[in-house]
Formats: C-alpha cells, structure tokens, sequence
C-alpha cells in the first residue's frame, strides 16, 4: 500500500502499539528542571544520554555573558545552572551559555548534524517542528513528556491524523519562505492544523533553502499542527554532509526512501498558490490575523478582532505600509540562521536604521555568529546602527533582559504575535528578515519588492 | 497522578477564542524550577483588565482551540493549581491537551452549541467513566481515547505502564540502532 513519509516514519518507530521510540530528544533550561527532579525522586536515570542534547537558550541575555554566574536576573540564573547541574548529574551532553556551541536548541540541533532524515525528534518546545524540514518526524511536548523520554526514549502516543499542503507556482521576486508559511496560517487559520502532521510538498518548497524549509516547518505549531515536515532530497543531504555528528558515511539509500509514495492517502489535503503570496504582515495577536504589505488593516469580523485591534491600537482600514514603528528584531528560531542573517544585511548594507527606532540582530546560534562575523555581516549591521548581540532566544519571548516595553511597535522576525508576548503590553508585528530589515531603514513597513 | 472520575461543581466561563497559554501563564513566571505554586499567576495580564471575574470552580468553559502557542506544561499547572479540575471548550490545541491528561486536568472537547448551553448554566457533572457532561436535565456524551481515559481513572504512572514494556524497548534499539552515538560526540 503506498505510505506517506508520515506514515513510514511512524511505522519505523512503532515500538509497540502507541508507544513510539524517540531517536533524538533535545532539552533546554525552561521545560525540563521539573522532569530532572521527579526522575531524581524515583530513582530513575536517564535510559539513552547520548540520544539526549541539552542547550541554555530561552533564558541567557543576550549581551555577551559567558557563564551562568553572570546573569543579573537571580531566577534565570538558576534555571541555567540547574540544567548544568542536571546535565552533569544524569550525563547528558550540554552546551551552556558560553560555549562554543551554545545556540537555540532548534538552531544548534541541524547545525552540529544530530537532526537527521527518518528521525523522530522531541523537545519541551512547541517550535520543535522545525526540524521536519529534513524529512523527520519532530514535535513538541510537555514537562511529563519530556520526564517520560529521559526514562524510557519512548513516548505513548496515538497517531495524529495527516494533511498535505501542495504548493504550486512559484515564489514571487522578494517573496521569502516566511511569507509562504504566514500566508499559509492566514489561509488555513490558527487551528487549520490541529490534530494533523503537516507535510509541505510541491516546487516552491523543493526550491527552498534548508533555512527557508526550517522557517516553514517551524510556524507549523502556528498553524496548530503536530508536526511539520518535507521530504528529504539532494539540498537536505548536502546540509547535513560534513556536519560533525552526520553519520559517515550517510545511509542515502534509506534516505531516498523517504517520500510520499504515489497514491498515499491523507486526512486533509489543502492545494496553494505560491504566486499569489505578496510578502506578508500579521496586524493582530494570531499568526493567522496577517495581510499583504499592500493591503490595509481590515475591518474586524469578531470580538476576538476587535480585541486584536485595540491592543494593537491600530485601526480598520490603515494601509499596512502607514504603520510606523519603534523596534525591529532579526533573530528567534524562526528566522535567525546564516541565510537569513545574509539577506536581512543585503538589505541594509551601506544604510542607516531610521533615527525613531531601534533594532537588533540576535544570530541563532554562537556558530551563525561566528559565521556571519568571518563574512563581515556584523560590521554590515552595526555600520548601519543594528546592536549585534550574542546567540539566544531573546526577544522572541522576553523570558531575558530583551523585551518590549509597554505600548512598543516592533517589526519581528519571530514566531508569535500573542498579547504581551514579546514584553507586557508589547505590539507585535511578524514579517521576514527580508521585511524587518527594510523597515527598519524606513522607520516603518515598506513592500520589499518596490523598494530600493 | 491522582484518580480523576467525576467532577462536579460550579463553573467558570472564559468567554474567548484561541486563548494562548502566553496568556493562561506569561513566561515571566517559567523562570521557577519547582512544579508548584503556578495558581496565583494564571492570566496574570487578563486578570488585571476591568471586569475580569474568574472564580477557581472546578470547571472552567473557554472558546475554541484552548490553548494554543507554546509547549509549557506551566499552564495546566497553573490552571490546576488555582482550581480548575476540568476544561470544557469546542476544541484545545494538541500539546495542550496532551499536557493536561499527563497532570490529571480533564479537557473535555464539546460541540460548539454545547459549550454556549453549558456557559449559560451554573453548575455541571462530568463523568469520565460514563464518557458525558450533565447540566441543566441532559447529558452530553464526549470523546477521550480509550487508553488516556484509562490512565486518568487509574491515576497511572505514565512512566510505570510503559515500563513493563521494557522489553519491547530494549529489542527495538538491538534490532533498529544505528552504529554508533548520537549527541555524545
């Protein structure tokens, strides 16, 4: 019978009936201190440390520190060190604050090569989809989850329902793989996915970079999807080729495998143009409240709108392009890669950030700052008035120093435009790296397209 | 985990849609590494706005897709902390959902019509051996995957069941591993 990549993928990791093995489990400081401490209390270990990789990243400043002793907020700092202290005790692998390796968990696991085809992938965060650009199978889960994995590198799970979105067309001049996934939510909606895997298919996603086939699978969880993912092929290989924990030498026959054989059924199948997708906007507090950069705000169609609407103080009828703003963040797990770091310094190489605002820049990863500090991007941006930071979630969250203050507008190449977000009484606004960096030229939002 | 079976009381009505658990638990409050004490920090933001009244019944009726946005366990301990021993809403987001059947927070997914009817009523049962909510004269039937209603009535150690597979676990890594370490590098 033909299977879907879902399909092969659960099948392969059917331990027993509704129990399925976790190939690699990926931990951070925030979800994980409770799931130590109930192992600790029945005497329970860690059944597979070297399946198991820890990062500190929701909760370190952003500001060069190099070690948890450092951090002024006296509750983040011993969330960072009970991780070390917890990774240490039971002998999971760690990369803290300071080291070399240290980075967004979603950042760093494709990064060091551990995220691989055909895996399946937990971590204690809902952006774990990420990592179904290599063709794997990754989610999010809780605290209990994330307890129930370090015990037995299984999770009882019943299998979700499946749905494909089928692109055609192709992908406009500046339109990037953050419009096609925002354009994809404001289409099928905040609950479009619950429920279901989501597999991205078609020429506009095969034509996709690893990062903007990262960025896609990773606001799948926006979508309300389990899991996010795409079929592995020669651009997927070549990332993972060389990476220092990619196998060696690299099961291609088995990855090739990895497809939705003709004919496979799935639950829901959604069919989208991408050459209608103009670079994307969201104006509210969903991911799915977004419009065209051409477009204006529009009129509210429920109570949930007009809630929107006013916290975000904005009004029916605004031209997207009339909305000034105060702050502009290129980083989170969505969209602080080396790729996007390179496009957002293509736009604003040689010019200045408007004097009413300020930006930043927040690599993913202390590797991507690295990288982007060999090609001379940091400079590109700090020439041009960005404050350069040091690798962390930032202000994708506020759970660090990096937050809004009330009442600010801030164009943000995160994943979440929730009420309060990004700081208490924070107005967020999501756009590509591409969009934010020319906003932050502007002072406000400018269609990417017509503008040089 | 405690045994959860019926739950009977007055309830609580959050007349919203997409609630988002950045807003059941702001993530100010993630920082703790302890697993209590959440309760007085539901709806931190919310609370504070004109007119909010949320009383800590044992049930609490929210708008669609309850939930939604982050992976935090945070927020069922929250709710559970301040009182709430079940949800009802039309629907839940998955991460959340599975979160509240881990820690013995019963959501109970109801039509649409069934959760307006249920807002306006004070008080309700729900009886997860039956599989129904009763209010106001009538019964409501919901669904529950067979295994997880299973675990909540036995208040079971997830960790315990899966356990006496250990066996299927230990043949599954010598029959499918892959040479060689993963993270350890």
């Amino acid at each position: 019978m033909p299977a879907s990549l879902f399909d092969k993928i659960w099948q392969s990791h059917e331990v027993a009936e509704g129990l399925l093995y976790i190939d690699l489990h990926l931990v951070h400081e925030v979800t994980s201190p409770q799931a130590f401490e109930a192992l600790r209390l029945a005497g329970r270990t860690v059944r597979r440390p070297d399946r198991t990789l820890a990062t500190a990243d929701h909760n370190v400043p952003t500001d060069g520190s190099r070690v948890a002793a450092q951090i002024a907020d006296h509750l983040s700092r011993v969330q960072v060190e009970t991780l070390e202290r917890n990774c240490e005790e039971f002998g999971v692998p760690v990369h803290s604050i300071g080291a070399a390796r240290q980075g967004i968990v979603h950042v760093i696991g494709p990064e060091i090569g551990v995220t691989q085809p055909g895996m399946t992938i937990v971590c204690g965060d809902s952006h774990t989809s990420t990592h179904g650009a290599f063709g794997a199978l990754a989610f999010g889960i809780g605290t209990s989850e994330v307890e129930h994995v370090l015990a037995t590198q299984t999770l009882q799970q019943r299998k979700p329902r499946s749905m494909r979105i089928l692109y055609g067309g192709e992908l406009g001049y500046g339109v990037s793989a953050k419009d096609l996934i925002l354009g994809t939510i404001g289409r099928i909606g905040v609950e479009g996915g619950v429920g279901h895997v989501i597999e991205y298919a078609g020429p506009p996603i095969e034509a996709l970079s690893m990062e903007g086939r990262m960025t896609v699978c990773n606001m799948t969880i926006e979508g309300g999807g389990r899991a996010g993912m795409i079929a592995p092929d020669d651009t997927t290989f070549e990332w993972v080729q060389d990476r220092e924990a990619a196998p060696d030498p690299m099961p291609l026959d088995d990855w090739r495998e990895l497809h939705t054989d003709e004919g496979a059924r799935f639950d829901t199948e959604v069919a989208i143009d991408a050459s209608e997708i103009s670079p994307q906007v969201t104006w509210g507090t969903t991911p799915s409240m977004v419009t065209d950069v051409t477009a204006a705000v529009p009129a509210p169609a429920s109570e949930g709108d007009e809630r929107a609407l006013d916290y975000m103080a904005l009004e029916a009828g605004t031209p997207i392009q009339d909305i000034h703003l105060d702050r502009v963040f290129i980083g989170s797990c969505t969209n602080a890669r080396i790729g996007d770091l390179r496009e957002a310094a293509e736009i604003v190489k040689g010019r200045k950030v408007a004097s009413t605002l300020s930006a930043m820049v927040v690599p993913g990863s202390q590797q991507v700052a690295a990288q982007a500090e060999r090609e001379g991007l940091d400079e590109v941006f700090r020439s041009a008035g960005f404050d350069w930071r040091s690798a962390g979630c930032s202000m994708c969250l506020g759970m660090n120093p990096d937050t809004l203050a009330p009442g600010e507008r801030c164009a943000s190449t995160s994943n979440r435009n929730f009420e309060g977000r990004q700081g208490r009484g924070g107005r967020t606004h999501l756009v590509s790296p591409k969009m934010a960096a020319a906003a932050a030229v502007e002072g406000r939002f400018v269609d990417i397209r017509e503008w040089s | 985990m405690n045994r959860v079976t019926k739950i009977r009381g007055p309830i609580s009505v959050l007349r919203r849609s997409d609630v988002d658990t950045d807003q059941i638990i702001p993530k100010q409050f993630l920082k703790r590494v302890e697993r209590s004490g959440f309760g007085e920090f539901l709806f931190y933001d919310w609370a504070k706005e004109p007119g909010w009244d949320l009383d800590p019944n044992p049930i609490l009726v929210a708008g669609r897709n309850f939930g939604c946005g982050s992976s935090r366990e945070h927020a069922p301990w929250a709710l559970e902390d301040f009182g709430f021993q079940a949800l009802v809403a039309p629907s839940f987001a998955d991460i959340f959902y599975s979160n509240c059947t881990k820690v013995g927070l019963l959501p109970v997914p109801l039509p649409e019509e069934e959760v307006e009817a249920l807002m306006d009523a004070v008080e309700a049962e729900i009886d997860l051996e039956e599989q129904v909510v009763r209010f106001g004269g009538r019964e409501v039937s919901f669904e529950i995957d067979p295994e997880t209603r299973r675990r909540l009535l036995g208040g079971l150690d997830d960790i315990g069941v899966t356990l006496l597979s250990a066996d299927a676990i230990d043949a599954y890594e010598r029959d499918r591993e892959r040479d060689g370490p993963v993270t350890t590098l």
